[in-house]
């Protein structure tokens, strides 16, 4: 058990210490308390960071069930740091903010925290991890967590809706990947991601591969939100804004890109991986992009911009990953830059959408609602807020002197090397990125001026705005320096994170070229990256300006026709319907359907068998001689049977099977069974009387009972369960392998003392089957007798 | 002989499993009581019969005919019997708390 470990289970530890304090320290709010850890952790792994070097890879492992080579390792890289970096980092903020927002009064703050505590702990797992399985294991974790965050407010409908949609859907994400590391374990043989990287050329032989990747990639898109399963992240804005600040924009969202970033190793030489990952990525950086622009809610608005940008980190890393491909060796160095840009936005998103999600919970806090068409005109009585929140925005809109201009810029690189290097219908990939980031621009100009500017509806707002309170301000405050600073200083995270990152991302291509070094600068000189910035803020500004006469026809238009969440949500009611609709078709309650079930079942698979493996056969040479007595006999037992079933009397039909069972013995008598013949006319008489005995005491019962209406699918159902029947017997009777081992029995004088070599067969050699036959016996007399004698039992009527 | 039995037993059969697909409890009970009457016979019949003496040692002659289906069939004989016993009671405290025999009755609320 290393520090390491220690650090990821200190939140765990915490989900129970939480709830107990909670009772005994009604005085403090119990954030104070939560607080502890994430900065406990910041601190700490924060120890493994340097501005000049990049660390060295840590791996320590536990055992925890390794009959089956499920250890739990951890990984300790600059990627897993810079992951460990933001979610304990922002997690510090943002429970820090919390802390403020949250009411100590109102809130059920002990689950709140626990559940904090077990999402920052399954997040912490996720991105250390080496075992796939553990990995796993951590990954449902988060989405369990997000699940119980997101209906914090279980009271509201919306709130048990969106957490409802998330789970399924990241659900269904996280099997499919289970199903993925399942293929990589039978294609390599181990858990342990670092072992199958080393063997990548034997595991991407194996002929799941492909699939294998897909199942992956299906679990980091519903993950990371990407199209089109991204309907579940505007859902999830249900949960408290801390909550949406800190999964749906800063940590668990990021998971998905976090895989897609750790699998680049194994999956990256493959085409089909970079192209899927690129246009997925593209399509919801524009759609995100484009939906934000028509929502009026600025969480909606946030979640959409927040799927967005996704998108765009998802695009790069595909395009980055193309340089690990044979075909462009000789520009792979080119494309690591896309590996670089992804990186860093990552970075820069966590940083600037963190703190918008904290202004906008600020805003809706202050004033009492998070509608733009309510909002406006409270910039000076707001300065502060005003002011962060331009930050945050002009940083998602890409603009200098915030570090969300160079990613973007880096990004019209990548994408441009990316068409520049393949056929020419790729040249559309950099234009829906250019378009993607007009909308990008406008959203952010809403954000600041539609909720800033403008006129004051004083009438519109619950509670007159002022400034809020400093502790709230100061997590949105420390990320919006931190947006500056790596304006200012992009170095901070270049030789320690960046570098080492992409250069693990594609070892293949940095094993040619050892001396590359990243080098990322706000200034990048004149060159065609900046025109089209330029371009995009003059376009995006005079769309901004006449939004009101496109947005409404133009909305109206889409919204009816392309609705995503209507296919979800007709999706499941169909779904619910439909199984209904199949388990009422067959559970109808009826015995009678049941047991044609079966029967059906009995001669579909036995004469089917049968039949296939070409089993029937008739001897009839063996046969022993019939007498014309036998004959006779065989005859009157068809004849009763064939009367107990058209005879309309009760007891009538009781006496045909009474006849019945008397010529079964009498058989049993030229059976040479006297056994068989005396036990079986005791038992036939007493049944008999048994069934007269019922009609004796049942005076209530008509002696008629209605006539045997024909049924041609039973007579069908019946005719063939009779005919496998006898033709089982028949083949049976025919086939003769084995010598029978009666000839041991008739020892039975020497061995058991008995002359009678059936008795001493159920009382000496065969006991048991005799002992339990008794148990049988036994078991149905008190059954009868609680039957007739326990009546009304416990009922007063 | 044997071919005749089988034969026998499977009319048997049919008729019990027709019975048995029948709606009234009763002839539910009695289709019960017909199919172990012909599993019985189709047991007999399968070993081959009159291939020797009963199984009784103080029978003149070496062969007898074979006692180990004979020992199987009457321990069934006897678990049919009171499987028949139970059930004819259960019918019987069917009628009596319902008072149906129909299956069809007896089908109990859908639910949901």
């Amino acid at each position: 058990m290393s520090t390491l470990h220690l650090a990821i289970l200190l939140p765990f530890v915490f989900v129970i210490i939480i709830p107990l304090l909670y009772k005994y320290t009604t005085a403090i709010h119990t954030g104070w308390i939560a607080l502890i850890v994430p900065v406990v952790l910041f601190v700490y792994f924060a120890s493994y960071f340097s501005i000049y070097d990049a660390i060295e890879p840590i791996t320590v492992s536990v055992p925890w069930i390794p009959s089956i080579d499920i250890h739990f390792t951890l990984y300790l890289d600059s990627l897993s740091l810079l992951f460990a970096l933001l979610i304990t980092g922002i997690g510090s903020l943002v429970v820090l903010y919390s802390i403020f927002y949250l009411s100590k009064d109102r809130e059920r703050l002990h689950l709140f925290y626990a559940y904090l505590m077990l999402f920052m702990g399954a997040m912490l797992g996720s991105v250390l991890s080496d075992n796939l399985l553990v990995l796993y294991t951590f990954w449902e974790l988060t989405s369990v967590s997000s699940f119980l965050l997101i209906a914090y407010w279980y009271q509201r409908q919306r709130s048990r809706y969106g957490a409802q949609k998330a789970m399924y859907i990241t659900m269904t994400g996280g099997f499919s990947m289970l199903l993925g590391f399942i293929i990589l374990y039978v294609a390599s043989g181990t858990f342990s991601i670092r072992e199958i990287i080393a063997m990548g050329d034997t595991v991407s032989t194996h002929y799941l591969f492909i699939p294998a990747m897909f199942f992956i990639l299906l679990g980091a898109f519903t993950k990371s939100a990407q199209f089109p399963f991204h309907i579940w992240l505007p859902d999830a804005m249900e949960a408290p804004t801390p909550i949406s600040a800190y999964l749906h924009s800063a940590t668990m969202v990021k998971a998905g890109v976090y895989l897609v970033a750790r699998m680049t190793p194994i999956f990256g030489a493959q085409l089909e991986w970079s192209w899927t990952i690129i246009i997925v990525g593209i399509v919801t950086l524009f759609w995100g992009s484009f939906n934000a622009l028509k929502q009026y809610d600025l969480k909606a608005l946030l979640a959409y911009s927040t799927i967005s940008q996704l998108g765009l980190i998802m695009s790069l890393l595909g395009v980055g990953s193309m340089g690990m491909n044979v075909k462009f060796e000789n520009e792979s160095l080119v494309f690591m830059g896309a590996f670089l840009a992804a990186i860093f936005h990552l970075i820069n998103h966590s940083v600037f959408k963190g703190s918008l999600f904290m202004m906008v919970g600020i805003l809706d806090h202050e004033t009492g609602t998070r509608d733009i068409r309510k909002l406006g005109g409270i910039m000076h009585l707001m300065p502060i807020s005003f002011t962060l929140t331009m930050i945050g925005a002009f940083s998602m809109a890409g603009l200098p002197p915030f570090s969300g201009f160079i990613s973007k810029e880096m990004f019209f690189t990548s994408m441009l090397t990316l068409s520049e290097n393949n056929s020419s219908w790729v040249n559309i990939i950099p234009i829906v990125a250019w378009v993607a980031s007009i909308f990008t621009f406008i959203y952010c100009m809403i954000i600041i001026f539609k909720s800033f500017s403008g006129t004051y509806h004083a009438n519109l707002l619950e509670r007159v705005p002022h400034e809020a309170p400093v502790g709230m301000l100061a997590s949105p405050a420390t990320l919006s320096i931190l947006a500056i600073a790596l304006f200012l200083f992009p170095g901070l995270v270049v030789t320690s994170i960046l570098e080492p990152t992409v250069k693990g991302m594609a070892p293949n291509v940095f094993a040619k070229h050892p001396d590359w070094h990243a080098h990322i600068t706000a200034w990048h000189g004149l060159n065609l990256e900046l025109f089209m910035t330029i371009g995009l803020i003059i376009i995006g500004i005079l769309l901004f300006l006449s939004i009101e006469k496109w947005k409404t026809p133009i909305f109206s238009l889409i919204s009816k026709r392309y609705n995503l969440n209507q296919v979800y949500d007709k999706g499941m009611i169909n779904l619910e319907k439909f199984g209904s609709k199949v388990t009422r078709s067959y559970m109808t309650g009826s015995t009678t359907h049941y047991l044609t079930y079966i029967f059906c079942f009995l001669i579909i698979t036995v004469l089917g068998s049968l039949l296939i493996t070409n089993s029937f056969y008739l001897d009839m040479s063996n046969d022993s001689p019939i007498e014309w007595y036998e004959f006779v006999l065989g005859i009157a037992t068809v004849a009763a049977a064939i009367f107990v079933l058209f005879s309309k009397s009760r007891l009538m039909s009781i006496m045909g099977i009474g006849v019945i069972g008397f010529t079964v013995s009498l058989f049993f008598v030229i059976f040479r069974a006297p056994d068989l013949a005396l036990t079986q006319l005791v038992v036939e008489t007493i049944s008999t009387t048994l069934f007269l005995l019922c009609f004796y005491f049942l005076p209530k019962l008509k002696t008629s009972i209605t006539s045997l209406k024909f049924k041609l699918t039973n007579a069908i159902i019946a005719l063939g369960v009779g005919t496998t029947l006898t033709l089982i017997g028949l083949s049976a009777y025919g086939h003769r392998i084995f010598v029978p081992i009666a000839g041991y029995f008739n020892n039975s004088y020497q061995l058991a003392g008995a002359k009678n070599i059936v008795n001493s067969i159920l009382v000496d050699f065969r006991a048991f089957d005799t002992m339990l036959e008794i148990v049988v016996l036994f078991s149905a007399g008190i059954g009868i007798y609680t039957l007739i004698k326990l009546r009304h039992a416990g009922r007063n009527d | 002989m044997e071919t005749f039995i089988i034969i026998i037993s499977g009319i048997l059969f049919t008729i019990a499993v027709y019975l048995i697909l029948n709606k009234n409890f009763l002839r539910i009970i009695l289709g019960v009581t017909l199919f172990s009457h012909a599993t019985h016979l189709m047991l007999m019949a399968i070993n081959g019969l009159k291939k020797g003496n009963a199984p009784l040692l103080s029978e003149h002659g070496e062969i007898y005919t074979d006692p180990i289906p004979q020992a199987l069939i009457l321990t069934s004989i006897v678990i049919s019997f009171a499987l028949t016993a139970l059930l004819l009671v259960l019918g019987y405290r069917t009628y009596i708390e319902l008072g149906t025999d129909n299956m069809k009755k007896l089908k109990g609320e859908s639910h949901e």
